[in-house]
């Protein structure tokens, strides 16, 4: 059984968790930074219906990804966290505000305006907070002793602003796309009007993060550049520009579902990327994922579960995707 | 007292926030998941409306609770790493698949059942919808049995070996782990509060109503049940929290030392100190007011047998005293109360004046939010009481906090106070006005406008062929 590294495992099944964390919860997140630029009424409880039957769902997989770094590399949660302290606070509290929102603002109409602040301002909190924890992890953290030796403003950094700002740019992206696909009228006709830069803006972000990461300190260079392993990374930029030519081509077309496809595309591909700069290191240069593993016998007594539960959510998500096709309304979902 | 207010103080204030805060919803949402399912068994077995409406009614109110224990819940999964990396890097070998087959449980139930039993009431047949209902007070306590065990094991590690890097790790079969010695004791006393928190609620608004309109049969089917549960349940109570506090005195003397206020060794039998004023520094209570022993009875259950003090062990392993001598005394005095009130309602009964007694109603009213203080005060009482470890005479609270600047913790402990006092402030407004109208004939579902606490909800999935309603 030892043949099978399970390190190697956890390390795939936590990733899968914060992909589908990114690309689920990224569109409702976008929906949510750009709501103030929906006009009151039928326009803003379209946008809200499009998400409301699935943004929980999706949230799960945040405390997924969170209570499995826990259990499966224990070290790396014990380094990471502390390193970004102010950004996981103020995003916990971006999604608290956000998530009752979601219900209250149904449940008291007197005050839909203030739970409308709410949910958008907790939106963008928490989509920096993730951007800018995304940019500090890359741009490396202090570990001394198998712990964080920095400070607690260590992360803030041009680099980590610049990947914070992608990233809500890149979640707005979503959003708008979802929109387009999910609604009609002038709520769809809005959001087709601000996909187009948000387009154009998220592909300038990725272009620019990606510009600086190989000129941070560490070895990130040599991972994209030399041979013979660029050949192999050269395929991300190359399907960059392919998904990125098909989204605006799909979106001139009047295309509904093809721009939201490509846009999850262009996520799916910076995903990638990140692999190769980061693997197998899970705080770069500092500890690998064996470094920070938990026994054997702790990750196969959790993986026992996983393999048994994870199937299954992920088949109660495909279903409820596939029953809330089709276009929303104004009056909650029917 | 502000030289104190170091980063680990702050962190522990910050934690202690948190989940106090996130704990009054899953207490609630317990024991209401359970009385749902007893209400809707009943529906089903007498096909008495009453029942059906009472169900809908607190329907509507379990969804809102639900939501804002998950919203806090998040909040969790986090706290332990961003203040307490220290004991996450050790502990995490043993506690982490704990906790993950918790959020695997909790998912399970939510992508599951709870949208079924939400919003699938006219979508499904009544038994399909009567298993969702069971599947989620089951899962409810699957979810307790899981955060409990690990809890229980930070309090009585056992089956565990030290790695060379120090981490605590499994030593080979996980039972030792999971049922650890005190877990079981934990176990039923929580659950035990969540029915009773649960029916203190529940008795509240029936008695409320009841004053508004004694012949209510909602008001009246719902205050009777409660008043049940309290005059059968409390004793219950008294003797499991009895028989968890034996336990602790085998585990952690220290920790029933400092609930009794025994600092001095008692060789021939212990007093039951009823109130006082500890003060660690002398060590001893002042304005003492005890029975001979009782203590002795109680703990030992023989009046004679000999008690360790607080002074037969170092001063660097003693908990606060004050704060767990006076939080037990409070849980203990609650408890009291709710029996009283149990065996008022039952001799209400027996003169037939259960819904005829305004001032057992107001009684009720006033005991009706006891059941939080109680939970609360039982948390202070065996988490304080535990200090200064947190893995039990292992691992040092004061060595298991992250390293993070006092500002820092601060500055997020007030963020935390801020947002949880407006938002859950406001999720409690909601609940207190959806109790303040009474359970009417032909009671509305919850709302089918996005309100959405509920996981992915095939539930509303089973409604969208349906059309609109």
């Amino acid at each position: 059984m030892e043949s099978l590294d399970l390190t190697v495992v956890w390390a795939a099944i936590i990733g899968f968790s914060v992909m589908a964390y990114v690309v689920m919860d990224g569109f409702d997140l976008g929906i949510g930074i750009l709501f103030p630029t929906f006009k009151v009424g039928e326009e803003r409880d379209q946008a809200m219906n499009a998400i409301a039957p699935v943004w929980d769902g999706n949230e799960t997989w945040l405390v997924m990804g969170g209570g499995g770094l826990l259990a499966a590399f224990p070290l790396a949660y014990a380094i990471l966290l502390p390193a970004t302290y102010p950004l996981m606070i103020a995003m916990l509290l971006g999604l608290v505000f956000r998530g009752v929102a979601f219900e209250f603002r149904w449940r008291d109409p007197r005050h839909r305006a203030v739970w409308d602040v709410s949910f958008a301002a907790g939106s963008v909190v928490a989509a920096l907070a993730q951007g800018i924890t995304l940019g500090a992890i890359l741009q490396g953290v202090r570990v001394e002793n198998d712990a964080y030796a920095g400070g607690w403003l260590d992360w803030l950094s041009p680099f980590s602003l610049l990947t914070g700002v992608a990233v809500a740019i890149g979640y707005a992206l979503l959003g708008a796309c979802w929109l387009v696909w999910k609604t009609e009228g002038a709520g769809q006709r809005h959001a087709r009007r601000l996909a187009l830069p948000l387009g154009i803006a998220t592909l300038a972000a990725l272009a620019a993060v990606s510009a600086a990461t190989p000129f941070l300190d560490y070895d990130y260079w040599r991972r994209w550049f030399e041979m013979p392993g660029v050949i192999l990374t050269a395929q991300v930029p190359l399907l960059v520009v392919l998904a990125a030519a098909t989204f605006f081509w799909s979106l001139r077309r009047g295309r509904e579902r093809l721009p939201f496809l490509m846009a999850l595309g262009l996520f799916l591909l910076g995903f990638v990327g990140l692999g190769i700069s980061m693997y197998p290191y899970v705080v770069p240069q500092a500890v690998t994922i064996w470094d920070a593993a938990a026994p054997y016998e702790s990750q196969i007594f959790m993986l026992v579960g996983a393999l048994v539960i994870i199937p299954l959510i992920l088949a109660y998500t495909a279903w409820s995707y596939w029953v809330f096709r089709g276009k929303v309304g104004t009056h909650g979902y029917h | 007292m502000l030289e104190q207010l170091d980063a680990v103080m702050l962190a522990r204030i910050q934690f202690a926030f948190t989940i106090s805060f996130h704990f009054i919803f899953p207490a609630f949402s317990i024991g209401l998941a359970s009385y749902l399912m007893v209400l809707e068994g009943l529906w089903l077995k007498t096909g008495e409306e009453v029942y059906h409406r009472l169900f809908r009614y607190w329907l509507k109110i379990f969804a809102v609770t639900f939501g804002m224990g998950v919203v806090s819940g998040i909040v969790m999964s986090y706290q332990i790493g961003t203040n307490w990396s220290v004991f996450s890097q050790k502990a995490g070998p043993v506690i982490g698949p704990l906790m993950a087959y918790e959020v695997l449980t909790a998912f399970f139930l939510e992508a599951g059942f709870l949208g079924v039993m939400l919003f699938g009431m006219n979508k499904v047949g009544k038994g399909l919808h009567f298993f969702a209902t069971v599947m989620v007070a089951l899962g409810t306590l699957i979810s307790a049995t899981w955060i409990i065990s690990v809890n229980s094991w930070m309090q009585t590690p056992v089956g565990f070996a030290v790695n060379d890097k120090g981490q605590f790790v499994p030593a080979g079969s996980w039972w030792p782990i999971v049922f650890n010695p005190s877990f079981p004791y934990r176990l039923v006393h929580t659950v035990i509060a969540a029915y009773l928190t649960t029916a203190f609620v529940v008795g509240a608004v029936g008695a409320w109503h009841l004053l508004k309109d004694r012949a209510d049969p909602g008001a009246r089917k719902m205050f009777s049940m409660a008043m049940w549960m309290a005059a059968l349940v409390a004793p219950v109570q008294i003797a499991a929290g009895d028989a968890h506090g034996l336990n602790t005195l085998e585990h952690q003397p220290v920790k029933v030392l400092a609930m009794e206020g025994d600092y001095a060794p008692s060789p021939d039998g212990a007093p039951l100190i009823l109130f006082g004023l500890p003060d660690d520094a002398a060590a001893e209570v002042r304005y003492e007011v005890s029975i001979p022993k009782l203590g002795s009875l109680i703990l030992k259950h023989d009046p004679d047998a000999p008690l360790p003090g607080l002074t037969d062990y170092p001063r660097e392993d003693w908990p606060p005293v004050a704060v767990v001598f006076w939080s037990f005394r409070i849980m203990v005095a609650i408890g009291f109360a709710m029996l009283g009130l149990g065996l008022w309602s039952l001799l209400a009964r027996y003169r037939r004046r259960l819904y005829d007694w305004p001032l057992l109603h107001r009684a009720a009213i006033a005991m009706g939010p006891s059941g939080f203080v109680a939970v609360i005060a039982g948390w202070v009482t065996t988490e304080v009481g535990r200090q200064p470890w947190t893995v039990y005479g292992l691992l040092r609270t004061a060595e298991s906090h992250s390293p993070i600047a006092a500002p820092a913790i601060a500055a997020s402990l007030t963020a935390f106070v801020i947002v949880y006092f407006a938002v859950f402030g406001a999720g409690t407004w909601y609940i207190l006005k959806l109790m303040g109208r009474p359970p009417e004939p032909g009671e509305s579902l919850p709302p089918q406008v996005p309100q959405r606490a509920a996981g992915i909800t095939p539930a509303a999935g089973v409604g969208a062929p349906a059309g609109k309603e």
